[in-house]
């Protein structure tokens, strides 16, 4: 049987307390990781990491966080943004994510904001659905 | 010079685990004044010891082709202090190895007595840091750690260099 989505945001909520010393009462739904939560670059990989050893699941770097390969390319960053291009492939990457208000002002110091607790949670439910 | 926490490997299997053993002695001077009439090792160098062994043992599944740097401690626990005189040994092993990066467990233990758990993260310096540069030769695997593994396992980065 699948897991319930309760049940995949109380272990990813878990994960979380464990990899960045949070207290249980600040991991919520749309807490950003890196603004919120404090999480560092090394901390993406510990997630990660904690996130294949508690469901069982393999999840590469590029699936669940893709958004430095985007900032990496030339043609979708221009002026501090994200192109056209660079927009649609990071819908294409981020389908676990809400790019609604990203899409407004596609400032790529933004693009930490995406990193939410709900797009973590919507991810592995692709992952083990 | 560098300073090295662990005096010898006792057992090393590749890509797993690692057990390294050291000798404290007051010979060592920082015990002189940590702290003066009670000499005891500083846990912050026990981290140090973990993240050597560990470290090792990562960067050896690697063949030591990665520069492999302590970037996280994911946990540190103490439960006993350590004098000179004391036997400690470390237990290391991987949990999960990645390309940019590698996740460690393990204890120190003094005989049966568990001292210490530490959990580590260690980051592929060249495979993370937004493609940062870094120099070229291997600064983090030189010879002197490269002689601890000296009949536990081929030592690739020395032979490789000699070729």
């Amino acid at each position: 049987m699948a897991m319930s989505r309760d049940k995949i945001f109380e272990e990813v909520k878990e994960v979380l307390i464990d990899a960045l010393g949070l207290d249980d009462d600040e991991v919520v739904a749309d807490a950003t990781l890196m603004g919120d939560l404090g999480a560092e670059s090394i901390d993406f990989l510990d997630i990660i990491f904690r996130l294949e050893k508690s469901f069982d699941i393999k999840v590469p770097r590029e699936e669940l966080f893709p958004a430095e390969a985007v900032l990496n390319n030339p043609d979708f960053v221009s002026g501090g943004k994200l192109t056209e291009k660079g927009l649609a492939e990071l819908k294409d990457k981020m389908p676990h994510t809400d790019l609604t208000e990203f899409e407004k002002d596609p400032n790529v110091n933004n693009i930490a904001d995406l990193f939410t607790v709900d797009a973590i949670v919507n991810f592995v439910e692709g992952k083990v659905a | 010079m560098r300073w090295i926490w662990i005096d010898k490997f006792l057992e090393f299997k590749s890509g797993e685990s690692a057990v390294a053993l050291k000798n404290v002695t007051l010979a060592e001077e920082h015990l002189h004044d940590h702290f003066p009439g009670f000499p005891m090792m500083p846990e912050c160098l026990m981290i140090e010891a973990m993240a050597q062994t560990a470290g090792i043992l990562v960067g050896e599944s690697r063949n030591f082709e990665e520069k492999v740097i302590l970037a996280k401690i994911k946990k540190a626990a103490f439960y006993h202090f350590v004098c000179p005189g004391d036997t400690i040994i470390l237990h290391a092993r991987i949990d999960s190895i990645a390309p940019e990066a590698a996740s460690t467990s393990g204890e120190i233990m003094r005989g049966d007595e568990r001292i210490a758990q530490i959990s580590l993260m260690f980051s592929h310096i060249d495979n993370n840091l937004a493609g940062k540069q870094f120099p070229e030769e291997n600064f983090v695997f030189t010879d002197m750690f490269n002689s601890l593994l000296t009949g536990f396992v081929e030592n690739k980065a020395t032979s490789e260099q000699t070729e």
